[in-house]
């Protein structure tokens, strides 16, 4: 049935929703410009609360697949695309994305004119959105902006859990994170146990971790600012990695600030520098928030990776302790594994730390 | 690391003329990095010997060289120049093959060159098939296991290990001769035990099959700092088996989720950071359907037809930032580290040369048979491949093609199997008949995805049919990609009524940007495509603008030639200070590098696309002179539809082209042109032709361009035409006209409509009948006596200012017994403008822009009537493809063959010949063995021929007729058995390289022929020289006379043997 997303700026976009009648769908409205990995995209906690426009014009080609999800739930409140592909077919794919956002309560929104869409949300920033079949009856106070919500306690586990059984032992603190994370530290030999975001410094502790890593999530990190002390007074404690909101945690903590960008870096293909070896790496990013480079001048945090776009900060290193952290996401999923190899550093860090303590 | 400071000169190597396999994309790649040199203040040297090409254009480069790329020629010029660096990875396999020859031979290291970019060794590890195996089990990637095999036993127990299916090829027989695929024990052990026998040492290579798994590529960038990226990836509809250049291609890939995108991104990265590639390299890999295997296939270390379409496709200018890696840049210093990430989906669609070859053995394999390339973009599968259909020029402008209603199951289901060019349609036409995806998918292994995209374009088709004047559907089928003919023709009305009813319900297209990224960055790139979708992208600007029309896909008769001439245009727009829009469709060419207009329109080529552009851009006009036929044909509707055509008018344009009206033309101008008259039966054919004398040209009046032309010496002959050839009736009468069997002269020529100006007159080297695309052109005229010339010229200027012609003009003039007659009037630009510009001087194109736009000719300069000669000397010599296309006749004649041209300029006519000869890549043989097989009405000449050739040194051989002539005129000749008359016969003389130059002249009509034919085919397979046309020959004579030194003995004191003039 013929379906509409209204824009917080009053423009209209029109298109085709897949499947029954619906309420009004609001989120705010983010663009993704990787050609594949919705599966990956819809199942990436930091998506919480978005609704998500594709700027590729094909979406489902090759179906659902078992095993690529990054959690156990679709995270957008919906998604919007030029044409949702009705059979996709690949040997493995188990149904097609139609009916299994059917199925999970995602409604789709196809024949729209996407690109004129991120235009326009590319001009004016981002910002709220309403997914209806009736524009003119859209009520706006249903719709609380992003940045004023609480998101992380939607996604973040509520009970510990533990992957692997390698001897290096890291605590990941989930704010959201992907599945794919704890399946690089696996593969790296770790045992990873995986706990709720508002776990307390004393608990972690219990875990004897020999590092931990921070991950991304969805939302404002200003919304953790309570959380923040007991965030600093562990990773003062132990070798720490940080992806996307865990890295701007790190910043926040050490008093540096976070503000937000016009429409995010969304896809596969940002290219990012790092300084120290002066290469270039292709990365996937799913941001809105970004570390304020100037409020660093005077914290204990140093800019090792800068975007080669906007020049936007893309990773921090603490200049005395273990910790480092990057806005992107190494473990991709999706997007280019290239930078795979930062799982490393965390490893690095402990190997280092325990020749210190060794030493010392 | 930034510029290089410590090289200063930099050689460029092109790839030379446009073959099969090598065609236009290396003169956008070679544009592009001497462009990107020049922008860095290098001192840049070109050589290519294709004169076609905007890459030779004297602003390119600081020096240009048209000269024959061979070792021979590039290592003079190496000397004379003494570069620092040399760029060889722009100039496809014949760049890379002269640098490797070079370094071989020690040219380089002597002199002190360094190549630039890519480094020997990677290129020599990406190459060598052994090296390269060897790198890809080092880095662990799969490649399909093969091995060396010299026994039965051997090979079974290979074949346990690797498993069906096997490709078998015997080593060192001729084509593969024996071997195969093989998909059962059976048949691997038949062909095994013939492969092992027929093999010279009894050896057969065993690899396991890929065919049939998806095709994708990869092109890939990477610095000298080794940061890498990935700029495209692409899956061709067609899967493994077929040549890459012969598959439908789209981009981005389809059928690959993240994870096995991932993949093989990541085996991508792998494999050219472990070569070492600096610059831009592609990659391709076989993707299993049915699990996560895959296979590398190949790797190309350099820019490619690949990576011209990747850059067309997302607007990012590889070759240009692979010239600037070369000289040391890094991709960040450059901001080039961008993946492209589109949001439209790119169809790139293989133009085959089998509508002028019909005989051509059609099927699609492992050597590539196009001659050229669409590309189109749409927001849909639907839109991005029916766009790309309507872009080929081709008589099928739709997916359903009606002739395939009439073909049996049988025929339709072979044709999936054994793919042809126009599988497509065989597919569809399955479809429309009720086929399921799996049945075409179990046959021809395409994807389902694209199966299920057809087969509801199909179901679509008809949905349409059904219900005409549907608002809904019409809607429907614009954003699936129909056109507005076809919507007309599925409702029973006019393309016009469509039109009219799609713009009263505001059914209008909108143009969308090509931009490079879908995100961050805001570029402005002036490339657009249409779509139907809400916004429209592309302002008209204020200021007033004019468009040019391209010419569309490479094909035989219309070539890279008409791109030059394009471009040209382009800029000699601007620089008369309008806009200057074109549309084109070919992502080969220089003409489609975004930067070259101000605005690009990547588009079919219309008249429904066309007037999309013109409703949006309202330009001062349109130009359709240099885009050659295809630009022409769409004139008229263009013109009856309001749009102004800029220069020679509609009317004026349709008397030179339309043969009565030319006809009525040429005698009210008194400009002769040889007898002719028109026959609808054979009776009157014959009538017609004792009147007007033997031999005749006859031709079918309906079929434009050369096709089914042909000259017949005799009432037979003629007869033989008349049954065979051609369906003559009232409706469709043959033309027959009397043909002079003398020397063609060739002219180009603007005109502002007062005054004429001729840049100058070629005469071609072999006489009227061979068509002039594949005839030898000689600038300026050897052999022409001043009266002739100005015979030429008068009538030149008549036939300007009678056909009132504004812009260019090319006019074909047969000379016979001192006369001089029309033949044919091309108002348009022609072949030969970018040879005659480079020769001349004279910026043609653009002059005849600037007349078409309004200005005159003595106020651009031009005040003479004919521009003088210079004293060096030209020819412009054709290019064949023929081994790559089999089964087709390789005797010229009426019909074009050739592929592409190169030049050849020296003092003398001679050295002129030799390098264009050399430069067309033929072996000149210096000694050895001349077979002449001769039709009777050319043994008159033979003799003569057969003489020099003998006096030269060479043996003369000759089948019975032929050797029976010449020995009685005192020439001592071998004889050679004709074919089935017992071995060896001649067919396997050549085969054996018994002979090292066959000449043979055509018989038509009896059994002869068919022997010519197979003589001329066991030729070209085997790569020996042969001539079909005297006059070559001769040409080829003078040449070796002229490299020879004669040893003849002392004349006798009472005679006078002067040493033979050099004639032509």
């Amino acid at each position: 049935m013929k379906g509409y997303i209204v824009l917080e700026n009053g423009d209209i976009f029109s298109g085709q929703f897949i499947g029954e009648e619906r309420t009004d769908v609001f989120g705010e409205a983010v663009f993704f410009t990787g050609m594949t990995g919705y599966q990956e995209v819809a199942t990436d906690p930091s998506y919480r609360g978005q609704i998500v426009i594709f700027t590729y014009p094909f979406i489902g080609n090759y179906g659902v697949h078992p095993g690529k999800d990054q959690s156990e739930e679709w995270h957008p409140r919906a998604l919007v695309m030029g044409e949702c592909a009705s059979d996709g077919y690949h040997y493995q794919s188990e149904e097609t994305l139609a009916s299994h956002a059917e199925k999970v309560g995602v409604p789709i929104l196809t024949d729209v004119d996407t690109r004129a869409l991120v235009k326009t949300i590319r001009k004016s920033g981002a910002m709220g959105a309403v997914m209806t079949t009736d524009p003119d009856t859209v009520v706006w106070n249903h719709y609380t902006s992003i940045e004023e919500k609480p998101l992380v306690n939607e996604v973040s586990t509520s009970e510990t859990e533990t992957h692997g059984s390698g001897d290096t032992h890291i605590v990941l603190v989930d704010f959201g994170h992907k599945k794919a994370m704890v399946d690089a530290l696996c593969a790296h030999g770790a045992k990873v146990t995986v706990v709720p975001f508002d776990t307390d410094l004393k608990t972690i502790q219990a875990f004897a971790p020999d590092g931990l890593l921070l991950t991304n999530g969805p939302g404002n990190p200003k919304q953790l600012e309570e959380q923040l002390p007991e965030i600093k007074a562990a990773i003062m404690q132990y070798p720490t990695f940080a992806i996307c909101l865990g890295h701007q945690l790190i910043a926040l903590a050490f008093g540096g600030d976070t503000s937000k960008l016009k429409f995010g870096h969304r896809g596969a293909n940002q290219p990012v520098l790092e300084k120290a070896s002066g290469r270039v790496d292709m990365t996937a990013q799913n941001h809105s928030y970004v570390v304020d480079k100037a409020s660093l001048e005077g914290t204990d945090l140093v800019v090792t990776h800068v975007n080669v776009n906007d020049d936007s900060v893309e990773g921090l290193a603490h200049k005395r302790l273990p910790i480092k952290s990057v806005q992107y996401h190494p473990e991709a999923n999706p997007g280019p594994e290239d930078s795979q190899h930062l799982f490393l550093t965390i490893f690095q860090m402990i190997a280092e730390e325990k020749e210190v303590t060794i030493h010392a | 690391m930034p510029r290089r400071n410590d090289i200063e000169k930099v050689l460029v190597l092109g790839s030379g003329p446009i073959i099969i396999g090598q065609a236009a994309e290396f003169d956008y790649s070679g544009t592009q990095a001497c462009q990107a040199l020049k922008e860095e203040g290098y001192e840049t040297v070109l050589i290519n010997s294709n004169p076609a090409t905007i890459m030779t254009d004297t602003n390119m480069a600081d020096t240009v060289y048209i000269e024959p790329l061979t070792f021979e020629f590039v290592s003079r010029i190496i000397r004379q120049e003494r570069p620092d660096g040399l760029i060889a990875t722009m100039g496809g396999q014949t760049g890379l093959n002269l640098a490797m020859e070079l370094y071989g031979e020690g040219v380089l290291e002597q002199f002190g060159v360094e190549l630039l970019g890519t480094d020997l060794d990677a290129i020599r590890e990406a190459e060598d098939r052994d090296a390269f195996r060897s790198l890809m089990y080092k880095l662990g990637q799969p490649v399909p296991a093969s091995d060396i095999v010299h026994s039965l036993e051997e090979g079974e127990a290979f074949l346990e290990k690797i498993g069906l299916p096997v490709i078998v090829r015997p080593a060192y027989t001729l084509g593969g001769t024996g071997g195969g695929l093989v998909d059962t024990w059976e048949q691997f052990r038949d062909i095994l035990e013939t492969g092992l026998a027929n093999s010279p040492v009894h050896q057969c290579l065993v690899e396991k099959s890929i065919a049939g798994m998806k095709e994708m590529e990869y092109e890939v960038i990477r610095d000298a700092n080794d940061d890498v990226m990935i700029v495209c990836d692409m899956e061709n509809i067609d899967p493994v088996g077929i040549h890459t250049g012969d598959s439908i291609v789209v981009a981005p890939s389809q059928t690959l989720r993240e994870r096995d995108q991932k993949r093989l991104r990541d085996a991508s990265l792998t494999i050219v950071r472990a070569l070492g590639i600096e610059g831009g390299c592609n990659v391709q890999f076989a993707q299993a359907p049915d699990s996560d295997d895959y296979y590398v296939i190949e790797v190309n270390p350099r820019v490619s037809r690949s990576s011209a379409l990747a850059s067309k496709a997302t607007g990012y200018p590889i070759a240009k930032v692979a010239a600037k890696i070369a000289v040391g840049y890094h991709l960040q210093e450059l901001k080039a580290n961008v993946e492209p990430s589109l949001d439209y989906i790119v169809t790139k669609i293989p133009r085959w040369p089998f509508d002028k070859f019909a005989s051509a053995h059609r099927k699609l394999g492992t050597q590539m048979k196009a001659t050229g390339e669409v590309m189109a973009i749409g927001r849909t599968f639907g839109e991005s491949l029916l766009k790309g259909i309507r872009s080929l020029d081709t008589k099928e402008n739709h997916l359903l093609v009606d002739d395939y209603q009439a073909s049996s199951a049988e025929t339709l289901e072979e044709r999936w199997k054994k793919a042809d060019d126009e599988r497509l349609y065989a597919v569809t036409e399955g479809f429309r008949r009720g086929y399921s995806v799996e049945a075409i998918h179990a046959a021809t292994a395409i994807d389902r995805f694209f199966l299920e995209h057809m087969e509801t374009l199909v179901r679509f088709h008809e949905k349409l049919a059904d219900d005409p004047w549907s608002e809904a559907l019409l809607e429907e089928a614009k954003k699936n990609g129909f056109s507005d003919q076809q919507i007309a023709k599925l409702w029973d009305t006019t393309e016009a009524r469509v039109r009219n009813f799609k713009t009263e319900n505001g059914i209008v297209p909108g143009f969308k940007m090509v931009d490079t990224f879908s995100d961050d960055r805001e570029p402005q790139t002036p490339y657009f495509y249409s779509t139907y979708e809400e916004e429209n992208e592309s302002a008209k600007s204020d200021k007033p603008s004019v468009l040019v029309l391209g010419s569309g896909p490479i094909r035989i008769g219309q070539g890279i030639e008409f791109d030059y001439a394009t471009v040209h245009t382009v800029w000699a727009i601007q620089e008369a200070g309008y806009e200057s829009i074109i549309m084109n469709n070919n992502p080969e060419t220089v003409s489609t590098d975004f930067s070259v207009s101000d605005k690009l329109y990547f588009e079919p080529l219309t008249v429904e696309e066309v007037l999309n552009v013109v409703n949006l851009e309202q330009p001062e006009g349109v130009v359709v002179q240099f885009g050659g036929q295809t630009a022409i044909n769409l004139a008229e509707e263009l013109a009856k539809a309001g749009v102004p055509i800029l220069g020679t008018s509609l009317e004026d344009m349709d008397r030179a082209e339309d043969r009565d009206k030319f006809e009525q033309a040429l005698k009210q101008l008194d400009v002769p042109m040889p007898p002719g008259k028109t026959a609808t039966s054979e009776n009157e054919a014959v009538e017609a032709a004792d009147e007007l004398g033997y031999p005749v040209l006859v031709r079918p009046s309906y079929v434009l361009g050369g096709r089914a032309m042909e000259i017949v010496d005799n009432r037979e002959e003629l007869k033989h035409y008349m049954a065979e050839a051609v369906h003559v009736h009232s409706e469709h009468p043959v033309l027959i006209d009397r043909y002079f069997y003398g020397k063609e002269i060739e002219v180009d020529a603007i005109s502002d409509g007062e005054n004429v100006f001729i840049p100058g007159m070629m005469e071609h080297i072999e006489r009227a009948g061979v068509h002039s695309g594949d005839s030898i052109a000689v600038y300026p005229p050897r052999s022409l006596s001043d009266k002739v010339k100005q015979k030429v010229i008068a009538q030149t200027e008549q036939l300007a200012k009678g056909l009132n012609i504004v812009g260019l003009l090319n006019i074909q003039f047969v000379l016979y017994e001192d006369d001089v007659y029309v033949i044919e009037v091309n108002p348009r630009a022609s072949r030969t403008v970018p040879f005659l510009s480079k020769m001349t001087g004279v910026p043609m194109a653009q002059i005849a822009t600037r007349v078409i736009l309004g200005e005159t000719l003595p106020r651009l300069g031009y005040r003479d009537l004919y521009h003088p000669e210079p004293d060096r000397v030209a020819v412009k010599a054709p290019v064949f493809s023929f081994t790559k296309l089999r089964r087709v006749d390789i005797h010229l004649g009426p019909e074009m063959k050739s592929t592409g041209e190169v030049l050849g300029r020296d003092l003398t006519l001679e050295k002129a010949l030799y390098k264009g000869l050399v430069a067309s890549g033929m072996n000149i043989p210096r000694q050895g063995q001349v077979l002449f097989t001769i039709a009777d009405k050319d043994k008159g000449e033979a003799v003569k021929l057969a003489s020099r050739y003998e006096r030269l040194g060479f043996q003369i051989m000759a089948t019975k007729g032929t050797a029976a002539f010449l020995q009685e005129r005192g020439i001592r000749v071998q004889e050679v058995r004709k074919i089935g008359e017992g071995s060896p016969d001649i067919a396997e003389l050549i085969r054996e390289g018994g002979a090292q130059l066959v000449i043979n002249t055509l018989t038509k009509g009896k059994q002869p022929a068919r022997d010519g034919f197979r003589i001329r085919r066991e030729a070209v397979e085997h790569e020996i020289v042969c001539l079909t046309s005297m006059d070559t020959a001769f040409a080829l004579l003078h040449v070796l006379e002229m490299m020879s030194f004669a040893t003849e003995p002392v004349p006798a004191l009472q005679g006078v043997n002067p040493e033979e003039k050099v004639t032509l």
